[in-house]
């Protein structure tokens, strides 16, 4: 039972917490409940943690991943109870477990979201949306560390139904979460890069469950 | 979340600090207390949640079951703005509700820098920023900190300020305050009643007199109020609450690690210092209590750090069963303990020894002045031969980093005590060149000055300030002595040393100059982002005031000071028989354990001074 992964939710006021300070919340929430994580090596020792696909600001989720291993050796249902109550508002830890397969493994992320309008009425923007996304191939613009380049963001979408909901448009997906990494953000981008007048005004998205190549649930 | 907030958030700089939800939050159901406090910190998140007094009031007040107190900071520039935009209102983090909603907004004011910020908070609550315009009992604005130990600038925004320690007064206001309430008291009934509590000055009764000189001249006293206010203490630091539940930030702060305060007050009595003489009389918790409280403290939040507060560190009697008790602990987990204002002798290094086994950290020492004369005349008591045998042992167990601290313009300053800076740096350049065990890995020496700033209730309190001229030719002297290229120089900008002069012994007239300054604009002035002089010169103008009265003016011996309405128990004599020591060539070094100076504090406290 050397490797243990523990499943987490990231939803409410804590979406506003960034990646680098989610990893010193996490560790700190580690030592309330002294469970002793095993430290790397060196000078500068630092708990060895670490948090599949980092997750934007903003964001919510229900399937977050965190991989850590231990100094001694403890139950895993042991460690929830005791890292449950030691969490700030808005983590839950789901489960923690041995893992077996490597986060490599993640292929597909299922997200949901809702695309609100302010001025525009949501069943107007519907059909739109509908066709927008249905076109053969969605070419945007990225940033990326080499500069700006076109990429075609279509292959890494592998389904999106819309439907009217309370406050706008609702957004069910699947999508490509590693080689290539689609955020979630970026459909909202190719809106707003593509066709302005169907963008909505702000766009929220939560991960709901992450699965292999072969659409079973990872674990 | 309310809407608006949630898309904003996303846009700006470190959101997880206007959001609140932190582990060890106080959340309190509504509809169960009769009270709701807004605890207000006139700077940003890092700052506040980095302060010591901010985290053990609102574990006090929120103890008393009808009261709930929550937490509010400055937002940044960014976020400031888009508030602005989307027109939010000032929220409180645990609830989110608007501070409207709160009975009081109380704050804590630390520093001078801060004013225009909270009237700046003020206004983004939609509260009128001056108390005249607050003719009901709620929403009450009280203040405490620091500062507010001169609260004459602030005195017409203001409904009471708090001085000195809060952990009794505060509670004992805000159950009058929940009675008034309760009872539907008009403000002054309430004001009346308020100013009989120790501690608690209410401005509205203090009318000051002034001269054609522009110097102030008396206060009239109103409404049996009393003539004098005596700031507050707790007598037995070991028997008053101190949290050791505190809230651990989700995100980065200043200091990102948990505070263990040693003692209150300070046995050195340098002279510049306005927090030696205002914290005291010297009361210590002992160290049994104190090994406990660190560990429960890092048990309850998982903080890899630990720091050991006070004013003088090295004055702790039992420092090193202290480091020892809490080393057992913190060693086997990793964790970080530090201790900052060490003096510079070698019962430090002893200690320094003790607790950086690994990881050596720089070391900083504070001569504050670069001659022995000057040292004496500010009753600095630390020798050349103290800091460069301090040096010697430092270099000599493996440390290469040395920060000196120094002030430019102290008073009885010449141009030697300045070069004797640059002399001094050159010295332990040299106990480097002569003890260092490893010269491959180098060494640096970083000198810093800043500008004096004469601070009220100190013994300096009557002296002027250098002019901003005076500070650059000074540093001008100094940056071209120090000639080694292992010695850096940094220095201040004598503009904000010279503002925080003028509001830190400013009077009641003050208040028009910072209520200008937010009118134009001006907030989070503390930030040298922010900060503009040319807005205060300007704020300054408009008021028909003159900040070289307030900064560059030496004040008689006999002159009535605007903060003479409040008795820190450090009697005046006292101080200036300090100040005249100063002058005098003859050494006159005071020091509370070699012989009590009878300054007049341990009245406060029946007599008892750990000193």
């Amino acid at each position: 039972m050397d490797k243990l992964r523990m499943k987490f939710s990231k939803t409410g006021r804590a979406v506003y917490i960034s990646h680098l300070d989610l990893m010193r919340t996490i560790t700190r929430a580690f030592m309330r409940s002294e469970i002793p994580l095993k430290y790397s090596e060196g000078f500068n020792p630092h708990p060895n943690i670490s948090i599949a696909l980092p997750l934007s600001v903003g964001c919510e989720s229900v399937c977050e991943i965190m991989d850590f291993r231990l100094r001694t050796e403890l139950e895993p249902e042991d460690i929830l109870t005791a890292l449950r109550v030691q969490m700030p508002e808005g983590i839950e830890v789901l489960d923690v477990y041995a893992s077996e397969r490597k986060v490599k493994d993640i292929k597909w992320l299922s997200v949901s979201g809702v695309f609100e309008y302010d001025e525009r009425s949501a069943e107007d923007m519907l059909p739109e949306l509908e066709r927008f996304f249905a076109s053969e191939s969605i070419v945007i613009s990225k940033r990326t560390k080499r500069g700006v380049s076109d990429t075609d963001i279509k292959p890494a979408i592998k389904s999106l139904d819309f439907g009217v909901c309370d406050g706008g448009v609702a957004l069910n997906a699947v999508i490509s979460a590693q080689e290539p990494t689609l955020n979630p953000e970026l459909l909202v981008s190719a809106l707003t890069q593509l066709e302005p007048k169907i963008a909505p005004d702000f766009a929220k998205f939560r991960r709901i469950q992450v699965f292999d190549a072969e659409m079973q649930v990872f674990r | 979340m309310d809407k608006r907030l949630e898309r904003i958030l996303p846009k700006v700089q470190k959101p997880a600090r206007y959001t609140g939800g932190e582990f060890n939050q106080i959340i309190k159901d509504k509809s169960s207390v009769s009270l709701r406090v807004a605890f207000c910190f006139p700077d940003v998140y890092e700052i506040g949640m980095s302060n010591l007094g901010m985290s053990i009031l609102y574990s006090t007040m929120n103890s008393l079951p009808y009261v709930w107190c929550e937490r509010v900071f400055a937002p940044w520039g960014d976020m400031y703005e888009e508030m602005k935009n989307a027109t939010i209102p000032l929220y409180a983090l645990e609830s989110g509700d608007p501070i409207s909603e709160h009975d009081v907004l109380a704050f804590s004011i630390g520093y001078e820098m801060a004013y225009s910020t909270v009237l700046d908070m003020m206004s983004m609550a939609g509260i009128p920023i001056r108390r005249s315009e607050r003719k009901a009992l709620l929403p009450l604005v009280i203040a405490g900190g620091t500062a507010a130990l001169n609260p004459e600038p602030m005195a017409d925004f203001i409904d009471i300020f708090l001085l000195g320690e809060g952990e009794e007064m505060n509670n004992e206001l805000l159950a009058l305050i929940n009675t008034a309430k309760a009872e539907g008291w008009d403000k002054l009934r309430f004001l009346k009643e308020a100013s009989k509590i120790g501690g608690i000055y209410v401005p509205e009764f203090y009318k000051p007199v002034y001269f054609d000189s522009g110097v102030l001249s008396h206060f009239e006293v109103l409404e049996g109020a009393p003539q004098r206010v005596r700031k507050r203490i707790v007598t037995d630091l070991d028997n008053v609450p101190f949290p050791i539940n505190p809230i651990v930030p989700s995100t980065e702060v200043v200091h990102d690690r948990v505070n263990l305060e040693l003692f209150r007050g300070c046995i050195r009595g340098c002279r510049f210092c306005q927090a030696g003489h205002t914290y005291r009389p010297i009361r210590e918790k002992s160290v049994d209590l104190l090994i406990e409280q660190g560990k429960a403290l890092l048990k309850n939040t998982g903080c890899q750090d630990i720091t050991l507060l006070s004013l003088s560190s090295s004055d702790y009697r039992k420092l090193p069963e202290l480091c020892d008790g809490l080393l057992e602990y913190c060693e086997p987990r990793s964790i970080g303990l530090s201790l900052p204002s060490l003096r510079a002798d070698n019962f430090s290094i002893e200690i320094m020894h003790r607790i950086q086994k690994t990881r050596k950290s720089g070391l900083t020492f504070a001569p504050e002045a670069g001659s022995q004369r000057l040292r004496d005349a500010i009753n600095k008591n630390v020798s050349e031969e103290d800091l460069l045998n301090t040096c010697r042992l430092a270099f000599e167990g493996g440390w290469n980093t040395v920060k000196l601290y120094f002030m430019l313009g102290l008073p009885t300053e010449t141009e030697e005590d300045i070069l004797g800076i640059a002399e001094l740096a050159n010295q332990v350049l040299h106990t480097w060149r002569l003890y260092s065990k490893n010269k491959n890995r180098g060494v640096r020496i970083t000198v810093s000055t800043s500008c004096f700033v004469p601070k009220p209730h100190s013994p300096f309190q009557w002296e002027r300030q250098n002019t901003m001229e005076e500070y650059i030719s000074k540093v001008e002297l100094l940056r071209k002595a120090i000639t080694a290229k292992n010695v850096v120089y940094n220095w201040h900008d004598p503009q904000t040393s010279y503002i925080e002069a003028t509001l830190s012994r400013g009077d009641r007239r003050m208040g028009k100059v910072i209520e200008n300054v937010w009118r134009s604009g001006g907030r989070l002035e503390a930030w040298s982002d922010y900060f503009s002089f040319e807005r205060w010169m300007k704020a300054f103008r408009d008021a028909g005031l003159s900040p070289e009265f307030y900064a560059h003016r030496e004040r008689g011996k006999d002159e009535v000071l605007p903060w003479d309405i409040v008795d820190v128990g450090v009697g005046r004599e006292h101080l200036w028989r300090e100040r005249e020591y100063s002058r005098s060539a003859e050494k006159h070094i005071t020091d509370c354990r070699q012989s009590c100076a009878g300054c007049g504090a341990r009245s406060l406290s029946g007599g008892r001074c750990d000193g």
